[in-house]
Order: C-alpha cells, then sequence, then structure tokens
C-alpha cells in the first residue's frame, strides 16, 4: 500500500542532541494524521527534514510512493507539500490576492493580472468553503482568517498534502471549530494533512491516526477510534499524567481586588473597558472568560498600572491603586504573569537568575546601598530553579535559550515566590506541553489554598472550566455575568461570550 | 549545552581578532599593490611603540580619550542606546575644563583640578542628557539628535573661544599649572612623551562602567531597560527616566574624555574647524571592543598604537601615515560584516567534519 507521505527511520543529529531518532511517519492518502508530542519532542524537526529545511542525516522520504531526497523547501513544494506556518508569513499592507499569488503571480503580456489572480483565489476560496474576501487587506481581517489565507496560499500552488504546524494555537474556540471543518472538507477534496499538535482535543476531534512521538524517539502509531485521551496522554508524557483538579473546597476571604466602575480607553482612544465592575476574593480562581480582543488584555494592563484608568477605582487589599506606578502596586501585593511571556514577562538576553529578581533587585536581601548582592541572587535562583523544576543548564543561562515551558517556569517561580496577594495569570499555559500545564495549573490552584486571591484570563475554555471557582464572561469591555463552572458547560459559555444573556436576550 | 555557550563565546572572540588580522593583512595587500614593504611598515610600527620610549608614551597618551569615547559608546549601547554624540560631548567637554581652569586660574591645584575634570563631565552629562530627554519624552530617536548636537557642539565651542577666550593662534590661553594633568615625571620616563596623569581617570572610568553595569541595582535596571522596554515596564521599572539617565552617564564619559585632551595633552583649546575623529573612532574602539569594559582598552591600544606608530612608518618605511586610516577603516569594515566571518568558519568547521 502506498502512502502519501513515508518518512522512515530518519534520524536528525544537532551537536549534543539527536533530535530525531530512528523515527518512522507514514501518512495514507486522505487521512489527518497527528504528529503529537511535548514541545521540544523532535516534531518541528521532523516536519523541517519533510519540508526540506534539513537534511536527514539517515532514513528515506516516500511521496506517492516514489523515493524522493529534498533538498530544500523548493523541492517539497515542487512534490505537492505546503506548511502553513504557526507563525503567518503574510504581508500586512497586501491583499489577500496578492499575498497569495506572491512568488507565482499569474501574467498577462508579462504585466500583472490582477484580475486572474482574484478570479483563482475566489475559486479556491468557494471549491473548499474557506469563504475569504481576496481584496481585503490581510491587516484588516482576523486571525483565524489570516490563517485561511496560509493555507490558500499552500492551496495555490498546487499542494496535496498540507503540513499544519500547532495551528489552533492562536484561534478562539469558534475558529478552531471552524478549521477543523476545513481540514476535514480538505481531505474530503483528496488532500492529505499533517497536523503537529500537542493538543488531545483536537486530535479527538479531527485525526484519523495518530503518531507520538517522545524525545525524538518513535512511540507508536495509533489510530484514533482505538485510543482515548489518557493514554494518548500518557505516551506522549512518558508516565501516567495527573490532570490538576481545582479540588479544594470554594472558601472565599475577604475581597483582594475591588473594581469599580472601570472605564478604560485603548490605544486608539475608543473605549474598550465600560464601567466594569468585579471583586475577587482571597482563596478562589476567578476565571474570565471572554473573545479575545473584549478588553481583557487592557483590563489586566488597568489593574497592574500600565494603562491609565479614565474613570472608576481599583483596590488591592483595600488600597486604591487606581493609576498608581506599576512598582507601587507590585509592593501593594499584585503578582503578573503577562500574557506574552517573551515581551512582557522576560528580559531575554539577560540570565535566568537575573529574570528571577526583575521586580525584587532592589531590594533586600538582594541588594543594599544600590549595591547587588550577586551571591543572594544566585543563591535565591538555585533554589528556585530547583523548587519549580526549570530545565535549564545553570542560572547563568539565558532566557532566551530556554523552551517556552521553563521560560514560563520562570515566571512563574518568580511571581509566586513574592507571594503575592493577587496573582494574575493570562493565558499561562498558551503554547505549552501537557508536562507543564499541568504544573502551572498545579501552582495556581496551590496558591489558592494558601488564600490568596488568582485572577485567570484565558482563551481555553477547558482551562477556565477547569481551575475557575467562579466564572466572569466579558463581553465588550464589561462583565455580562458571572457563572458557576460547575452549572455551566461550553455551549452557554460559548452564548455569554457572543454577548447574549440567558434567555436569549442581547445583551 | 554548556559546550554549546563555550563555543559561542569564543565564536564572539573570534570575530575582533579575525578581523584585525584580516584587516593588517588587507593593508599589507595595498601596501604591496602601491609598492611599500608591508614586513618593514609593520615592523617600525612595533618596533617603535615597543622599544622607544617615547612613541610608548604617546601611544598611551592617545589611547586615554580613546578609551574614554569607547567606553561612552558601550556604556550607551550596553543599555540599548546608540550614542553617536560621543565627539560633540567630548567637544564640549573638553571646552568646559579649560574654560573651568582659566577662569579659576587663582584657586589651588587640589581644588581646581578635580574641579575641572568634574566641569568637563559635567558639558559632557548636559550633552548627553538633552538627546536623553528628547528621546524620553519626545520619542526623538537618539541617533539623530546626537548627530546633530555634535554640530551644535563643534560651532559653539568655537564661538565662545573667539568671543570670550580668544588669543593668538586661533585658540585659547594656556590653562594654568593648577589645572594641569601634565607631569615631567611621566615626560621624563617616556623620553618627552606628552604621557599625563590622566590614564588614571581612564582607568577609573573603564572601572567605573564595569561596576556600575554589573554591580549596582541602577545598573540592573538599566541593562534591563537596554535588553526590553517592555519587560522592563511590566516589572515597573521607570523605562524614560533610565533612557535620560544612560545617556548623561554616556556623556560624562565622554566629556572626561575631552577634559583629558585639554587637562593633559594641550593645555588649551583650538577653535576647530573640523570633528576631532575621537568620538568617532570611539565607536570604532567599543565595536571592536564586543562592548566590554576590558575589550575597549585592548581595541584602543590598538588604535592608539596604530596612529601613533603610524608616524614611524612613513619615516622609516616611507610609507603614508594615511594608510594607517585605510587599515583601522578596514579593521572596523571587517567587524561589521562579522556575521560573514561566522559564516564561513561554520562552513569551513563543517568541511572538517565530513
Amino acid at each position: 500500500m502506498s502512502y502519501a507521505i513515508e518518512m522512515r527511520n530518519i534520524r536528525k543529529e544537532f551537536p549534543g542532541i539527536v533530535a530525531n531518532d530512528d523515527i518512522t511517519l507514514q501518512v495514507q492518502e486522505g487521512e489527518i494524521h497527528a504528529l503529537f508530542g511535548e514541545n521540544g519532542a523532535g516534531k518541528s524537526t521532523l516536519m523541517n527534514v519533510l519540508f526540506g529545511l534539513y537534511q536527514p542525516d539517515q532514513g528515506e522520504i516516500y511521496v506517492h510512493g516514489k523515493k524522493e531526497f529534498i533538498n530544500d523547501p523548493n523541492d517539497a513544494a515542487r512534490l505537492g507539500i505546503g506548511m502553513v506556518h504557526q507563525h503567518f508569513m503574510l504581508i500586512d499592507k497586501f491583499t489577500v490576492a496578492e499575498n497569495i499569488i506572491l512568488g507565482r503571480e499569474p501574467k498577462k503580456h508579462g504585466a500583472l493580472d490582477m484580475a486572474k489572480a482574484v478570479k483563482i483565489v475566489k475559486e479556491l476560496s468557494e471549491r473548499y468553503g474557506l469563504d475569504v474576501d481576496p481584496n481585503k487587506k490581510v491587516e484588516d481581517i482576523t486571525v483565524g482568517m489570516q490563517q485561511r489565507v496560509e493555507i490558500l496560499k499552500t492551496l495555490y500552488r498546487g499542494s496535496d498534502i498540507l503540513i499544519f504546524d500547532e495551528p489552533t494555537a492562536v484561534l478562539t474556540p469558534l475558529e478552531i471549530k471552524e478549521l477543523i471543518e476545513i481540514m476535514k472538507r480538505l481531505v474530503g477534496e483528496g488532500k492529505s494533512i499533517i497536523l503537529i499538535t500537542h493538543k488531545l482535543k483536537e486530535i479527538f476531534e479531527s485525526c484519523d491516526r495518530c503518531t507520538v512521538i517522545r524525545r525524538g524517539k518513535n512511540i507508536d502509531t495509533v489510530a484514533i477510534s482505538d485510543t482515548n485521551p489518557s493514554d494518548l496522554a500518557s505516551m506522549m508524557v512518558g508516565r501516567k499524567v495527573n490532570i490538576q483538579v481545582n479540588d479544594a473546597p470554594y472558601d472565599p476571604k475577604e475581597k483582594v481586588l475591588e473594581i469599580e466602575h472601570l472605564n478604560v480607553l485603548d490605544s486608539r482612544k475608543v473605549d474598550v473597558i465600560k464601567d466594569l465592575n468585579l471583586t475577587v476574593h482571597g482563596g478562589e480562581i476567578l476565571g474570565i472568560a471572554g473573545v479575545d480582543g473584549n478588553g481583557q488584555t487592557e483590563l489586566i494592563e488597568a489593574i497592574a498600572g500600565l494603562r491609565k484608568v479614565k474613570d472608576g477605582s481599583i483596590k488591592i487589599n483595600n488600597d486604591d491603586v487606581t493609576n498608581q506606578k506599576t512598582r507601587k502596586i507590585i509592593e501593594a501585593g499584585l503578582g503578573y504573569i503577562p500574557e506574552d511571556r517573551q515581551k512582557h514577562g522576560l528580559v531575554l538576553d539577560f540570565s535566568v537568575g537575573e529574570n528571577m529578581v526583575l521586580q525584587t533587585y532592589y531590594k533586600k536581601p538582594y541588594a543594599q546601598a544600590g549595591i547587588l548582592h550577586n551571591k543572594v541572587i544566585t543563591k535565591k535562583a538555585k533554589q528556585l530553579i530547583q523548587e519549580f523544576d526549570v530545565r535549564t543548564p545553570s542560572e547563568k543561562t539565558l532566557a532566551r535559550s530556554l523552551s517556552g515551558g521553563n521560560q514560563q517556569k520562570v515566571i512563574v517561580a518568580r511571581e509566586v515566590d513574592r507571594s503575592p496577594q493577587l496573582l494574575i495569570a493570562a493565558q499561562p499555559t498558551r503554547g505549552l506541553d501537557i508536562g507543564a500545564i499541568e504544573f502551572i495549573h498545579g501552582k495556581l490552584i496551590e496558591e489558592k489554598k494558601k488564600g490568596k486571591a488568582v485572577l485567570l484570563v484565558s482563551f481555553e475554555l477547558d482551562e477556565i472550566l477547569h481551575l475557575s471557582d467562579r466564572i466572569a464572561v466579558i463581553y465588550e469591555g464589561h462583565i455580562i455575568d458571572i457563572v458557576n463552572p460547575k452549572e455551566t458547560d461550553e455551549n452557554e459559555l460559548g452564548l455569554l461570550m457572543a454577548g447574549r444573556k440567558k434567555g436569549g436576550n442581547e445583551a | 549545552m554548556s559546550n554549546l555557550l563555550k563555543k559561542v563565546n569564543w565564536m564572539t572572540l573570534l570575530i575582533p581578532i579575525v578581523s584585525v588580522i584580516l584587516g593588517l593583512l588587507c593593508g599589507a595587500v595595498i601596501m604591496l599593490i602601491i609598492g611599500y614593504n608591508p614586513v618593514l611598515a609593520y615592523q617600525s610600527i612595533i618596533e617603535s611603540i615597543f622599544l622607544q620610549p617615547y612613541y610608548g608614551g604617546e601611544t598611551i597618551r592617545a589611547m586615554i580619550p580613546l578609551v574614554l569615547a569607547g567606553i561612552a559608546v558601550a556604556f550607551a549601547f550596553r543599555t540599548g542606546l546608540f550614542n553617536i554624540g560621543v565627539e560633540g560631548q567630548l567637544l564640549v567637554g573638553w571646552f568646559a575644563s579649560v574654560a573651568c581652569a582659566i577662569c579659576f586660574g587663582h584657586l589651588p591645584k587640589v581644588i581646581l583640578l578635580p574641579m575641572s575634570i568634574i566641569a568637563g563631565g559635567a558639558a559632557g552629562a548636559l550633552w548627553g542628557f538633552i538627546p536623553g530627554i528628547l528621546k524620553a519624552r519626545f520619542k526623538v530617536h537618539e541617533v539623530i539628535s546626537t548627530i546633530m548636537m555634535n554640530y551644535i557642539a563643534l560651532y559653539t565651542t568655537a564661538y565662545l573661544i573667539k568671543n570670550f577666550l580668544y588669543t593668538e593662534g586661533e585658540r585659547t590661553p594656556t590653562i594654568p599649572a593648577a589645572a594641569s594633568l601634565a607631569s615631567t615625571f611621566l615626560a621624563n620616563l617616556t623620553q618627552g612623551s606628552r604621557l599625563h596623569w590622566g590614564f588614571v581617570v581612564a582607568i577609573i572610568a573603564v572601572f567605573a562602567m564595569w561596576f556600575i553595569l554589573w554591580k549596582t541595582t541602577k545598573g540592573y535596571e538599566l541593562r534591563a531597560v537596554g535588553f526590553s522596554p517592555d519587560a522592563s515596564k511590566y516589572a515597573g521599572m521607570n523605562v524614560s527616566r533610565n533612557i535620560m539617565l544612560s545617556l548623561t552617564i554616556s556623556g560624562i564619559f565622554a566629556g572626561l574624555g575631552g577634559a583629558m585632551e585639554g587637562l593633559g595633552t594641550y593645555q588649551y583649546m583650538t577653535i576647530n574647524s573640523a570633528f576631532t575623529g575621537i568620538g568617532f573612532n570611539g565607536i570604532a574602539v567599543a565595536l571592536l571592543g564586543l562592548n566590554t569594559p576590558v575589550g575597549v582598552v585592548l581595541s584602543g591600544a590598538l588604535f592608539a598604537g596604530l596612529q601613533t606608530g603610524g608616524l614611524t612608518m612613513q619615516s622609516d618605511a616611507g610609507v603614508p601615515v594615511e594608510l594607517i586610516q585605510i587599515i583601522i577603516a578596514l579593521i572596523i569594515f571587517f567587524v561589521g560584516s562579522g556575521y560573514v566571518i561566522k559564516w564561513a568558519f561554520g562552513r569551513l568547521s563543517r568541511k572538517g567534519h565530513k
């Protein structure tokens, strides 16, 4: 039987690391095949080998049953292999059609034939149900739409084997649903798909078969109908996975965060938080659910003193911190795990040790009279690295060279160790693998048990449902409803997130 | 993993070394083409610097402002800022130190000398602070504003000398001995070179850069803001204030460099019709020195040595001294194309494996 893609016994070594060790991947014609593994397991390396970016040290690649040597991405494209990148490679100022034809433009008498381009794009879009407007500029369309443009780019180049690299990382729940439908339709039209992911839910919703790799080795290839999520998770991690549950009884204590009639403008001077009221108590995890762009980011920035409050008040421990300096708010008891960990959470070119004291470097015992006590900082860093299981060669390693999960652990270690009364966690597990997610969820629950207030903002409904004691749904800048996670489900939340209150009334 | 890190460090060190070698080699090729003897030329440079005390002294003398300028650039660079205004900061520092020395000439040396040095540093600080506040408050890019500040410095100092401190020879009067860094002891030691006590100031500055950046909380903040203004802001640091502070401190170093010329080498200031070039060479010194304090000293020594040794090269080997400028330019060119060197070495070592 011939496979759309067959990679046999692939081995790829980098100095000091065997990224792929004897991996075999067989993708049948017309199936959605998941490539499942933790961050750093070797998924990307394997796909880069297939895409011609790396040359394997050993092993063979067969495309539609024929042995091929893929020397560069052009070879891959010629063989009909297309990649939908995680980070979109689009030009914002260009229209959808312009982006799609870029590099292979239809011509008429030597000049660009834009009308034809638009027509081709429209046809492709209709055929696969992508519903993309070829004349819109990329900067004006949503992230989900941009991803469809990426898909169209590969289709336009005639790909019949599509690699999706962590495609759902940037999508909202609804967009994920739509993407899965699109993938199914693509397969229906005879394409084959490799889905790189570390999310179990997607695999069970979309895939036919799944190849699990761990630490560069092939673990198994299984049919999805023959397995279950917890088996697959254990296969990926290599041990039994403990799904962390918020099992501590809900016992709210005094008010820690009190927001009253908050109004905030966004960067374009548009009201983005409108008369928002919210209270978080000690000993609870309050989850904020909502579609991206409904004011979550601005709300957190306002609490942290990073964005000006137009009106209303924010109190932490009865301390009015409205429009105070960030440092003062931090000292008043705020801990903050920012959404963009690389941009806002870490100084990437600082060592892990230096990052551990990013808010406390000027205080005893880390400094005295303006002089740093590097020995104390190193000692603290070593202690936190051990306590939070940060996988790093040493505390002197640059934060930049850690994996995403370990970078997040550095941030969590730093914030939790300061023992803040209020801990804000924004998308704390985005892009992380199961092991790291498990760890970070555990830490959040631990903080709750210690009687701290935890404000969790996440686009992952599962995460919100899983961890929260109360769920506040944010819609167009205010809290549309607060629900009990035990009495709600994804459907109700989904409706609330779209602005519909119970009983079908428009809010 | 630690192996990998060692490799990276070794590679970064490799670039300046290879650049210097390539620069000297290319210089030799140029000499050959024009018809000079490169061996003789380089030999005369090395012999003069290391065997003749006068040239040795002059080399150290030339190093003083170069190192200070290099420290100024490197300090700003370490905090994420590109200070092209070292030349201007150096000029105002030079002028302020000389003016202070002349105006308060009646004071005793213990007061006047430190005061004149401080005046130089303070003037440089002001010249750094202005682009700093422009960037912090109005987001004016420091590269543009510091370049412009160079011209303001050049012509303002010329105007001030002409109208207030003018003496024959298009210059200021000579400063009183009480403000001078010159030393007969050092001059005798080096057979009459202009070596002066300013090297002590330069050493202190080198140490200060290291100490401020890596040992103090302010330095930690400055580096954090330099690497990532966003993360620093989220951590509660005041980004604007740190930008101003960084350029001000950088300006102090540059201003001190000017003061060393005024109080040490020349004992006066001429009306400059063009830039001294020391500030711009400081950029090259910092670049070649990988923006580290020790690296700045080493590359400062190299540039100073080439410049002083170039004079004997002209007399002994007949090679025009301008060739030295070409060699310096070539070295900078190779440092700038460090990526190419890295790439070439990568290719070579990979070939070696196969």
